[in-house]
């Protein structure tokens, strides 16, 4: 088992015959994703490196029975494309692009919200999903990830940072404990997957044991995390929040890194995690290690 | 990127909600000019990016042309909590008879954007909020709905704006919303939105902060981004384009990732040092990157030391360690750097660092980021 995707998982990548979409879409098949299919408008009939390529997502999806897509188009195309794939079947919705405007990206997600409900979009600017072993959607490196064991204990891990993303499950590698699956949500002020939409997900998944957990200052997700996390997450969590020393009212570096109104502040954000029995390290290197004492504990 | 309240004035008005006729000024003749255009009385007023402008002089009525002289000459380069006065707005002043509160905002919490009006309004909402939150309507509205002239309407009945007022606020909030959404921003408030002894309604002061990711189409905006104060380091970085923020610690930062860079301020932060600044070089740490990123650090008098932290994710070792060296020899470092390399072909590159020659003096290399930071703030003491 994983969260989201797994060996099965096919999918498409809109903007394969980009720079982007290619070098990214090849690794990822690389490392035994299903990747099926590529769409470009007017280059459908075409290939790369034998994966074909079709003029729409509807086509793609006729011809190839995929389910998820990894949108890698630029931030004034990644709207319609998000829209695009819905509209033609596609359940699993991966965006890694960075710049998308708020009101767009506001717009897309209710309307994904409306019209098509059963569609999961992770993203936009994130870093993707790795199900190790299994499936790799993004830019994650995947011979950073431990391939989780039949009998674990294995982690699952959910970010809103990429950087830190690769930092903990470079971690996890080093102390040889297995990971279930790798979500990164992204830091865009409005991202398609929450938290709590992770955390809900390794808490039914059997192969998942113990949740790592990263955020960073701006917004409120975290707290609404730890709300989640008391009353419906009984597996053993570690944390960590990037931003303590990050001044007001800058956006540090992610478009939704931001303490405003002292609203969002990282302390606030750990304290609320902490009330809800989430170990809390000071950095990453520190949630690394509390990790390696659960799984300990529970090994 | 946050408007001064004369670009907020000047962005309204293309979305055609009423505010005071009146002009900027950099200038006492300046300023004059644009009273005698506006008609007097005039309120000269102060832009600075901070609250508190009236409480620290910033704000004056002037009955004529001599007033505005002594108020104008008094406000520019007045400081106001460490900000320079460089330009005062002009404008006709008006007669009051009530303030009112409003904006538009995105709700991340419920991903719908966030009316809040009131009529209580001429103060901090903060402390409204604090006080009497019952005298503010918090309304969510669904971006793909919209916000149509009847659910304006609606709210400026429930947020209790006398009779008077109601149908002059809603076409206002009508206004404003589409300022809000086709305009790109992050926030547009409008606080006092006054009702006018004759009856109009109309914005006395425009805070608006724009969406940066929405530059692109919004050409309007340059002449914003041309009057965004930034300090020396600050206009090096954007040169350079790299993610910069300045501070005034005496270690000095480069990182790659958002997160990893906000994590090693933090780090630095937690054994006792102050970092310098906030850099992310982002995945593609190339020498000239790097090269760059030096320069912007080696512009900083205050730094004693550098921590560049990198982990190989998508960003090879190696190839980081090389434009580090490449960069060595084009930039001469006042500061000594202190480097943790980990993840992909660390290994590899920390042996190019070891082998390039480079005196310890200069550049030592960690393994963790705490001993790093430990070495780096050792260094800046």
């Amino acid at each position: 088992m994983a969260i989201f995707v797994d060996q099965n998982t096919k999918v498409i990548v809109q903007g394969l015959t980009g720079g982007q979409g290619k070098y990214h879409g090849l690794r990822n098949k690389a490392y035994g994703t299903q990747i099926v299919a590529g769409v470009t408008p007017g280059k459908g009939g075409t290939d790369v490196e034998g994966i074909p390529v079709y003029n729409s997502v509807a086509e793609a999806v006729k011809a190839t029975g995929a389910t998820a897509s990894f949108v890698t188009v630029p931030p004034k195309a990644a709207s319609a494309a998000i829209l695009e794939a819905a509209a033609a079947g596609i359940t699993f919705i991966v965006c890694i692009t960075e710049g998308i405007p708020a009101q767009d990206e506001a717009r897309t997600y209710n309307t994904l919200v409306r019209d098509f409900p059963k569609v999961r979009l992770l993203g936009p600017n994130c870093p993707g999903i790795i199900s190790p072993g299994k499936c790799n959607i993004g830019i994650t490196a995947g011979e950073i990830a431990q391939l989780p064991t039949a009998k674990g204990p294995n982690v699952g891990i959910v970010s809103r940072s990429g950087t830190l993303t690769y930092q903990a499950l470079y971690e996890l590698k080093q102390l040889g404990i297995g990971v279930s699956t790798c979500v990164g949500i992204g830091g865009d002020p409005v991202p398609g997957t929450s938290f709590i939409d992770c955390l809900r997900e390794f808490q039914a998944d059997p192969e998942t044991h113990a949740i790592i957990m990263i955020g960073e200052i701006g917004g409120s997700a975290e707290e609404e995390a730890a709300e989640f996390i008391k009353s419906n997450v009984t597996k053993p969590m570690s944390a960590y929040i990037a931003g303590v020393t990050a001044p007001a009212g800058k956006k540090m570096g992610h478009a939704g890194a931001i303490v405003s109104g002292g609203k969002g502040t990282a302390q606030g954000k750990m304290d609320a995690l902490r009330d809800a029995g989430v170990k809390v390290g000071h950095n990453p290197t520190e949630a690394g290690s509390l990790m390696a004492a659960i799984v300990d504990g529970l090994s | 990127m946050d408007l001064f309240e004369y670009q907020g004035k000047q962005y309204f008005a293309r979305y055609d909600i009423p505010v005071s006729k009146g002009d900027v000024a950099v200038t006492v003749d300046q300023a004059i000019a644009a009273a005698d255009a506006a008609g007097y009385p005039v309120v000269v007023k102060a832009q600075v990016q901070v609250g508190g402008r009236g409480k620290a002089g910033g704000i004056k009525v002037a009955n004529n042309a001599d007033e505005v002289r002594t108020h104008a000459a008094n406000i520019l380069g007045m400081d106001i909590k460490g900000h320079v006065v460089k330009r005062v707005w002009v404008e006709n002043a008006s007669d009051i008879a009530e303030e009112y509160y409003a904006s538009f905002t995105l709700d991340r919490g419920a991903k719908k954007h966030l009316l809040m009006l009131s009529r209580e309004g001429g103060v901090e909402i903060e402390e409204v909020a604090e006080k009497n939150p019952a005298a503010i309507l918090m309304l969510h509205i669904d971006p793909v709905d919209g916000f149509p002239a009847a659910a304006a309407k609606k709210a400026a009945v429930d947020a209790k704006i006398p009779e008077a007022a109601q149908q002059g606020v809603a076409d206002i909030l009508v206004k404003l919303y589409r300022c809000f959404v086709e305009g790109d921003c992050d926030l547009a408030e409008i606080n006092p939105l006054i009702l006018k002894p004759t009856g109009e309604v109309h914005a006395l002061d425009a805070k608006v902060s724009l969406d940066e990711n929405a530059e692109f189409r919004h050409p309007e905006w340059a002449e914003f981004q041309a009057t965004v104060e930034l300090d020396a380091r600050e206009l090096l970085a954007r040169e350079k384009g790299l993610q910069y923020i300045g501070l005034d610690g005496t270690v000095g930062i480069i990182a790659n990732g958002a997160g990893l860079a906000m994590s090693t301020l933090d780090v630095v932060n937690q054994v006792g040092g102050s970092a310098a600044n906030f850099l992310d070089i982002g995945g593609g740490a190339n020498a000239d990157v790097m090269a760059g990123a030096l320069e912007v650090i080696n512009s900083d008098k205050n730094v004693k030391s550098i921590f560049i932290n990198i982990f190989g994710g998508i960003t090879r070792g190696d190839e980081v360690a090389q434009g580090i060296v490449e960069a060595l020899g084009r930039v001469d470092l006042r500061a000594p750097i202190v480097i943790r390399l980990d993840g992909t072909n660390a290994t590899e590159g920390r042996d190019i660092l070891k082998n390039a020659g480079i005196p310890e003096s200069k550049l030592t290399s960690k393994s963790t980021m705490l001993e790093a930071a430990e070495a780096a703030v050792a260094l800046a003491k």
